[in-house]
């Protein structure tokens, strides 16, 4: 690991840290120790990379995209993280935290979701590791991602809908947090995204680096070199900080986050977080957040439920603040656009979340030139946005044309 | 403790004023702009007029992860109302201006951070307030605070849990101006009908790491209540329960569930509470 951040008590400069209730801060203190523990115990880290490679089917594959190549005016490489077990970057964290909190000796987790992604996943892991599992969907997700409600059900989690505030990703964590402070002595809060009060953000990346250790060693064997730009999009920032993780100390390698811009960044309907800058704290850590006057947090708008969010993790905002990160917002539009591009031209549906990092690379190339390399994370495949994508393309009712 | 007074502050000096009676103070919460900013301040001079000693004025906020339904639906009811930071401060002036005891901020920690720390100071000491007490912000965090609350002498309520090991309560009762807040069980705040058999030990565990008085609240909902703990703590703080009067009976339903706590924090105790 080469990451000499966090500082102590999860600092990335002024960002991350710890802004939660008193009661919950002993139990972190704990789960600091037994994942700095585990992580240097090698019947740990075996036990994971045996899971992440015989169960989850990582390393995903580093695609050379060539048709898609051609349309952006630059070479794509796709790290396919679709292709993971339940069809996500997602299941990395989720395996080493679950087995953690086998490790820690809890019996019961409960995880937030907002595309349900993280909620099948770890939904999964629970299954697969015999835990007791709990998700919190905010209630409007559950509308919008009934596939994969049914997907945690089957597989004997407890959806639980949340019905308070926006009813998305804010509340669900809100009310996974409540959970949390009643049962913390027998339950670990799984959270899906590199957020949170510290140690989560620091854990999660570190339990998420290997999307970019591999995609790295990949890219080396592939073209002899570095890429000169990676992508993601940036929800509350796992699979972006996956990705990053490991070309931070690379500087000849353009860093790119790809931010949800809604209706429009000037229609004030976005969830485009650190391209908003407002820093403040939610959820745990000080980051950027969308906030008005007063501090109260502002609700997100996105067509897509795992980017609907109005916070963001804490490594991105030091990444961004330092300058080491570019971050910029793509709207619901230009994500759809690219949702069908690379179905057209690659014949590969991604989430509309993994769109969006089209749609940013799309921008992107043009600025790099077409001699330029683009590495982007395909962080999640499309099943689960069919209905959303039916219902945009006009392909429910049989009269449209995609 | 050489310089017990001044930490005693303001809130503290209320409780022990209480205590030298030989009873628990009664702190009271109710948020502002609760139902509307007028009736969150006619509300809030009921737990006055009913007896209570130290008052909570609760900041509404959109995310408020440590309280349960009932204050988050009355928080999301004043801001659905257009409650502004400023009303709060206004609630605080007019109720400071009416009673003749200390009046806390409880708030979460953003909409201070947003408002600037050192401008909230100064605006709440302005509008007679008396400090904040701060759920979610931990000493480790609150540099900022710590060194405006004490420019402005305000007090500075930090929280305590059962989870907390002594090395932190020891850090955080360090941090502390007024009282510290302990709260009874682990979960979010809301009435409940079993009373805690963790809060008497954490008590002692706080009283052991400090001269300052210790407040009990979360959960804590009725007279009956109200004696248990004050068997063995400074105050019994009770927030949801007033709520829940609020909503039952107007600002009349506020003022009885207030004379009846009082009434319970003044049974006569069995054996006198260590300080
Ligand atoms: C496929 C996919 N990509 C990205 C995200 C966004 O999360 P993060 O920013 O943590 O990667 C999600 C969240 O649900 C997702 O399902």
């Amino acid at each position: 690991m080469t990451a000499v951040l966090p500082d102590q008590l999860g600092h990335f400069g002024r960002f991350g840290g710890r802004f939660l209730p008193e009661a919950l801060i002993a139990p972190l203190d704990e789960l600091t120790t037994a994942w700095q523990q585990a992580m240097a115990d090698k019947t740990f880290t075996d036990e994971f990379e045996r899971m992440l490679r015989e169960y989850a089917g990582t390393p995903s594959l580093l695609y050379d995209a060539t048709r898609l190549s051609d349309i952006v005016g630059a070479r794509v490489l796709l790290k396919r993280e679709d292709l993971n077990h339940t069809g996500a970057h997602k299941i990395r964290n989720v395996l080493g935290q679950a087995l953690l909190t086998k490790r820690m000796g809890k019996t019961r987790v409960i995880a937030e979701t907002g595309a349900g992604q993280h909620g099948v996943a770890t939904a999964t892991a629970c299954a697969y590791l015999d835990l007791e599992c709990v998700v919190y969907m905010g209630e409007v997700d559950t509308e919008r991602q009934a596939l994969n409600v049914a997907r945690m059900k089957l597989l004997g989690a407890e959806v639980i809908p949340v019905k308070t505030g926006s009813r998305t990703l804010k509340d669900a964590i809100n009310e996974a947090l409540r959970d949390w402070v009643a049962s913390v002595d027998n339950t670990h809060y799984l959270l899906g995204t590199a957020a949170g009060g510290h140690p989560f953000p620091a854990m999660v990346r570190d339990f998420v680096r290997g999307i970019g250790d591999e995609a790295r060693a990949q890219s080396l064997e592939l073209l002899g070199r570095l890429p000169d730009a990676a992508v993601a999009c940036v929800g509350g920032g796992s699979n972006a900080i996956g990705l990053f993780a490991a070309f931070v100390p690379d500087t000849e390698v353009k860093l790119y986050g790809i931010e949800a811009g809604g209706d429009g960044y000037e229609t004030g309907r976005h969830a485009a977080t650190i391209t908003a800058g407002q820093v403040g704290v939610l959820h745990g850590a000080r980051s950027y957040l969308l906030q008005d006057e007063d501090g109260q947090t502002i609700e997100s708008h996105s067509i897509s439920a795992g980017l609907d969010y109005p916070g963001v993790g804490p490594e991105h905002a030091w990444l961004a603040e330092t300058g080491r990160a570019t971050y910029r917002p793509v709207t619901d539009a230009a994500a759809m656009e690219s949702l069908r591009l690379l179905a057209r031209t690659e014949g590969i549906i991604p989430a509309i979340e993994s769109a969006h990092a089209i749609a940013g690379t799309l921008e992107i190339a043009k600025e790099l030139g077409p001699e330029a390399t683009i590495l982007v994370c395909l962080s999640g495949r499309g099943d689960k946005d069919m209905d959303t994508a039916g219902e945009w393309f006009g392909l429910i009712d049989g009269t449209g044309k995609a | 403790m050489s310089d017990v007074s001044t930490e005693l502050g303001n809130a503290g000096t209320a409780i022990r004023k209480a205590n030298d009676e030989g009873r628990a103070a009664l702190v009271g919460y109710l948020p502002a702009g609760y139902p509307t900013v007028d009736g969150g301040v006619d509300a809030i001079k009921a737990m006055v007029d009913g007896g209570v000693d130290v008052l909570e004025i609760g900041l509404p906020y959109s995310d408020p992860v440590m309280d349960g339904v009932t204050i988050q639906r009355a928080a999301e009811i004043a801001l659905a109302g257009g409650l502004r930071i400023r009303d709060v401060l206004g609630t605080v002036e007019k109720v400071a201006a009416y009673a003749d005891l200390p009046v806390l901020v409880m708030t979460y920690w953003n909409p201070i951070e947003r408002y600037g720390v050192d401008r909230f100071a100064v605006d709440l000491a302005a509008a007679g307030g008396a400090g904040l007490i701060t759920p979610d912000l931990i000493p480790d965090e609150g540099a900022e605070w710590i060194a405006a609350a004490d420019k402005n002498e305000l007090d500075k309520v930090f929280l305590v849990s059962p989870s907390s090991t002594d090395a932190r309560i020891g850090l955080t009762t360090a941090s502390c101006r007024g009282f510290v807040y302990a709260t009874a069980v682990m979960g979010v705040t809301g009435a409940r009908d079993q009373a805690s058999d963790l809060a008497a030990p954490l008590v002692a565990r706080t009283k052991a790491a400090t001269g300052l008085p210790v407040g009990v609240g979360l959960g804590v909902s009725n007279a009956d209540q109200a004696a248990d703990v004050a068997a063995y703590a400074d105050a019994v703080i009770v927030g949801s329960a007033f709520v829940k009067a609020l909503n039952a009976g107007g600002p009349a339903g506020v003022r009885s569930l207030t004379e009846s706590l009082a009434e319970g924090v003044r049974r006569e105790r069995s054996t006198p509470v260590a300080r």
